[in-house]
């Protein structure tokens, strides 16, 4: 179990640096010279030349070897140190990213959570029964195939325009301020729903889709027919399909979660819900590079940090994972 | 009946494949004949600006008043370049280097696995983002190379289990014994089997490619130049089409690329069972 | 005891009925252990399992089925469970793979048990710690999850699962070809253990190794092609064995004594019949070295010795 988890750790790390690495190369070597670009933004700003000197040669350090200034960029990174925002001046990247984040997982993880346990539960009762299946499919099949943007631009417009039933842009009212009063939630959940919805029934068909392929490939293995060949109840047997067939969904949890974090982004986007989507949209539009690096490295780490959570938890419920790097006990 | 007459047999009374490869169809033909009968310039100002679709403009025009009928259709049409480049090249990709880490094995296959493990978690529209915002110029064939070469790892790693299984077979051991060079048995005895599951794949990731694009073009990454439905999307928001309840601009690209990808999907699923005996019963 | 009359069981194909078991008739007497053989996709699995679980793609076409005093309704899935596991019981042929793997093997037992309705108490309990001793097996396997096993302990840990209920009949489908031969000694001597202790009431053991079933069995089915060739006391097998393929069969053991589980029939010429469109009359027809024009003819199956019966033109003395 420990090797287990150690490897996973070893290659996140690589993927860390890797990413890392990326980030300080990109802007270096592509064509158009970025730098310059960024520079010439950061010239028109009020206090620019006090800028430029301070924080652009550092980092940069265009006058350095290439290994120095690799190096340099890590430690500044390791400082929390992700550059000062274009877009934002003076703020500081970490600090946009901060205040970003939490309207970011306040939409995803309820929508992962609650889409992942509906949709196993739907696509466990598809595989149940013929006629469901073959109505409830198709639509599983359209849902998944659905852009999550294209559904929020529905659900806004829908439920939002035209049965004026929920606001369709940002986290809460104009007239509000975030504190923690009974109005302020009210106006935020009233908020929050469009965003979650949108995310939330793009991924349930890809749930249910896969649990209900996974059921039917369980019902059909060995242990299943055996079951049955010892007049065992239909309910026994789909109990244990249903718990075998779920294993490979939380597997899928990892797997999905780079579409899933372009749902996010592209939802975000749709909804002008502050979080690190509508942030990156506007790093996009102003050129501002500093935090575009920002929001990856924000969104690698976010990543990486679930894809850890999910191998620790199937540590947990798959005993042969944990029996197979523990070498027996 | 032979193998292939029976595939076909299955093949032509599948429901979803049908139903799949119709709606591709529908839209691979209008991409391609749109163009052409399309009365406007995509680009060009024609008309007045929030025109429902009438008999002028048959899907309406939008705000800045150009023909939205015309930009569906050479949207289209960057849609299935797209998909056809982009996919095409996450599979060549992810065929080869799947297959090389598979049959040699060792060394190799460790790290070309550990490369492809570390793409895979490192989101891909992430990865496009980075790269996309940097490019001072985007044309579709230049957002469709980023795209196949960021999307072709789980590909890799699906073809590297197939190479395995298939390495594992006997007329692969006895090819070998029998000492026949390593581009025989490639070609003869792998490559023909696999040749149904690579084709699947690749139109999974023409799916994803579509997809991929439509999130690059919406949030700003888009073509620099030129018109695609997610750059419609984009706008269409962008211009509070959704406010004032402008119908016709947002309903045509979402669902034309909802119905492409879910045909593809449908497609995948549908061949899958024509190919796969176990999965046919019904 | 079993008995079966003319059992038909076909697998429904797209390209038509593969007649897997036709017209299949023997019994199986209280505490005998009877001996299935043939050689490979000549229906033994098949039989086993119609007896036990019939569901698509096989489909029943005829025949009837006694199982002591009652008619086995096999061919109506939902009054076959009353009978399943409590009377006739199976070990399958893929007994390695045949448990949940991510359940641990003491909550099988009990979760099984307990769906069927019966109490898992002290009395049941006790029964299954008895058995796991018979069979050589740790108490502690019902802590471990099946993987945890090797495949010859799972085995017997199928062995103890299937008999926990003690069954009338218990099948049991080629549980010795995937194992060495000091294990398929020890396997053997514990499924007579089963028989001899009562915890089944007969054993119906199934193989294409005709060298176990001479050290196990008291009669011999030879099956061909989807019917019965011959029924014989296994005592009969060498030097009394009437059926041309059953002689063949023998003789292309090396010798008795020295074991050969691989293709122990290398030594018949030509291939069995597909069963999609088995010939008329006689199905071993074209191999048989002593076939004659009668043999077109579907064969009688007759009783040429106390308990001996034979399916071959050659025994009507007619050659
Ligand atoms: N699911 C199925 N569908 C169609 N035909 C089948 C199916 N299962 C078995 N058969 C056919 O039925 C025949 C009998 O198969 P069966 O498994 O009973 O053979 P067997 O005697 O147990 O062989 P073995 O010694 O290899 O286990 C074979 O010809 C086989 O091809
Ligand atoms: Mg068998």
């Amino acid at each position: 179990m420990g090797r287990y988890l150690g490897r996973k750790f070893f290659i996140y790390s690589l993927t860390f640096i890797f990413a890392v690495t990326i980030n300080w190369l990109i802007p270096r070597f592509m064509p158009g010279d970025p730098i310059m670009v960024l520079i010439s933004r950061f010239a028109g700003l009020p206090e620019a030349t006090k800028v430029i000197h301070s924080y652009l040669t550092k980092a940069f350090q265009l006058d350095l070897p290439i290994w120095r200034q690799y190096l340099n960029f890590w430690k500044a990174l390791l400082r929390g140190d992700l550059g000062i925002s274009i877009y934002l001046y003076p703020k500081p990247v970490m600090e946009a990213i901060a205040e970003a984040i939490p309207y970011t997982l306040v939409v995803l993880l309820p929508a992962i959570l609650v889409s992942w346990i509906l949709g196993n539960g739907i696509g466990a009762i598809a595989a149940r029964r013929r006629r469901l299946d073959s109505t409830l499919l198709p639509l599983f099949y359209i849902l998944t195939a659905t852009p999550y943007l294209w559904l929020g631009i529905l659900l806004a417009w829908g439920l939002g325009v035209v049965l004026r039933a929920f606001p369709i842009a940002g986290a809460y009212g104009f007239s509000l301020q975030p504190e923690l009063s009974l109005r302020f939630i009210l106006d935020f959940l009233h908020h929050w729903i469009l965003p979650f919805l949108s995310l939330c029934l793009v991924m349930l068909g890809g749930w249910a889709i896969g649990m209900r392929n996974m059921i039917i490939y369980e019902l059909e293995a060995n242990y299943s027919r055996y079951l049955e060949s010892l007049g065992a109840s239909q309910r026994l047997i789909r109990r244990y399909a249903f718990r075998n067939a779920v294993l490979p969904q939380v597997t899928g949890l990892a797997l999905q979660l780079g579409t899933i974090v372009a749902g996010q982004v592209t939802t975000e986007v749709v909804f002008s819900y502050p979080g690190i989507g509508y942030l990156l949209l506007q790093g996009i539009l102003n050129q501002d590079y500093f935090l575009i690096q920002g929001c990856f490295l924000f969104i690698v780490i976010g990543v990486l940090l679930a894809n850890f959570f999910v191998d620790l938890a199937y540590v947990f419920i798959d005993p042969r994972v944990r029996y197979a790097y523990s070498g027996g006990r | 009946m032979s193998g292939g007459r029976e595939i076909l047999y299955f093949a032509l009374r599948n429901n979803k494949l049908r139903v799949g490869v119709g709606f591709v169809l529908f839209f691979l033909i209008l991409a391609l004949v749109g163009p052409y009968i399309a009365r406007y310039d995509p680009l060009d100002y024609v008309g007045p600006g929030y025109h429902p679709p009438s008999r002028e403009y048959w899907l309406g025009t939008n705000t800045f008043g150009q023909d939205i009928f015309s930009q569906f259709v050479h949207g289209l049409r960057s849609s299935f370049l797209v998909g056809l480049l982009g996919g095409g090249i996450a599979t060549l990709i992810g065929l080869l280097v799947g297959f090389f880490a598979g049959y040699m094995g060792g060394f190799v296959d460790e790290l070309l696995m550990m490369f492809t493990n570390i793409l895979i978690v490192i989101p891909t529209l992430a990865l496009l983002i980075i790269i996309a915002a940097y490019l001072p110029y985007r044309g579709v064939l230049i957002q469709s190379v980023i795209i196949g070469f960021t999307a072709w790892p789980w590909t890799a790693r699906a073809v590297r289990a197939q190479t395995l299984s298939l390495r594992a077979r006997e007329f692969v051991d006895l090819a070998r014994i029998s000492a026949v060079p390593t581009w025989r048995i490639i070609l003869y005895e792998i490559a023909p089997n696999m040749l149904s599951y690579v084709f699947m794949v690749f139109i999974l990731q023409f799916g994803g490619a579509i997809l991929a694009a439509v999130g690059l073009d919406f949030i700003g990454l888009g073509p620099t130049r030129g018109i695609s439905l997610g750059l419609m999307l984009q706008y269409a928001v962008l211009w509070n089409a959704v406010h004032l309840g402008m119908w016709w601009w947002i309903v045509p690209p979402g669902l034309a690329i909802t119905l492409i990808v879910g045909g593809l999907y449908l497609t995948n699923v549908g061949l899958d069972e024509a190919f796969n005996p176990r999965l046919r019963e019904k | 005891m079993l008995e079966v009359r003319d059992l038909r069981v076909y697998y429904r194909t797209l390209k038509g009925h593969v007649q897997a078991v036709d017209g299949v008739s023997f019994s199986i007497l209280p505490r005998e252990t009877l001996g299935i053989a043939g050689e490979s996709g000549c229906g033994k699995s098949t039989l086993a399992n119609a007896l036990v679980l019939l569901k698509p793609p096989m489909e029943y076409i005829g025949g009837k089925v006694f199982l002591g005093k009652d008619e086995l309704p096999i061919a109506d899935y939902d009054a076959m469970r009353r009978f399943r596991y409590r009377r006739i019981s199976l070990i399958p042929q893929y007994a390695m793979d045949a448990l949940n793997p991510t359940r641990k093997l003491g909550r099988i037992f009990r979760d099984l048990v307990m769906d069927l309705g019966i109490p898992f108490d002290g009395d049941l309990k006790r029964k299954l710690r008895e058995r796991l001793e018979f069979v050589n097996l740790p108490q502690t396997v019902l802590r471990m999850y099946p993987f945890e096993l090797s495949g010859g302990m799972r085995q017997r840990v199928v062995m103890v699962q299937a008999s926990l209920l003690d069954p009338e009949v218990m099948f049991a489908d080629e549980i010795t070809s995937a194992l060495d031969v000091s294990t398929q000694k020890a396997v053997v001597i514990m499924l007579q253990g089963f028989v001899r202790e009562g915890f089944v009431g007969s054993l119906a053991f199934i193989t294409h190794d005709l060298s176990v079933l001479y050290q196990i069995a008291d009669r011999v089915l030879v099956m061909y092609a989807g019917k019965v060739a011959e029924i014989l006391p296994c005592e009969k097998l060498i030097g009394g064995c009437r059926h041309p393929y059953t002689k063949l069969l023998l003789s292309s053991l090396p010798k008795v004594g020295l074991r050969h589980t691989e293709h122990p029939l290398v030594g018949i010429p030509g291939q069995p019949p597909a069963l999609l469109s088995p010939p008329k009359g006689c199905r071993f027809r074209e191999r048989c070295p002593e076939a004659f024009e009668r043999c077109t003819e579907e064969p009688p199956l007759l009783e040429v010795g106390p308990g001996h019966l034979v399916a071959c033109w050659g025994e009507t003395g007619d050659a």
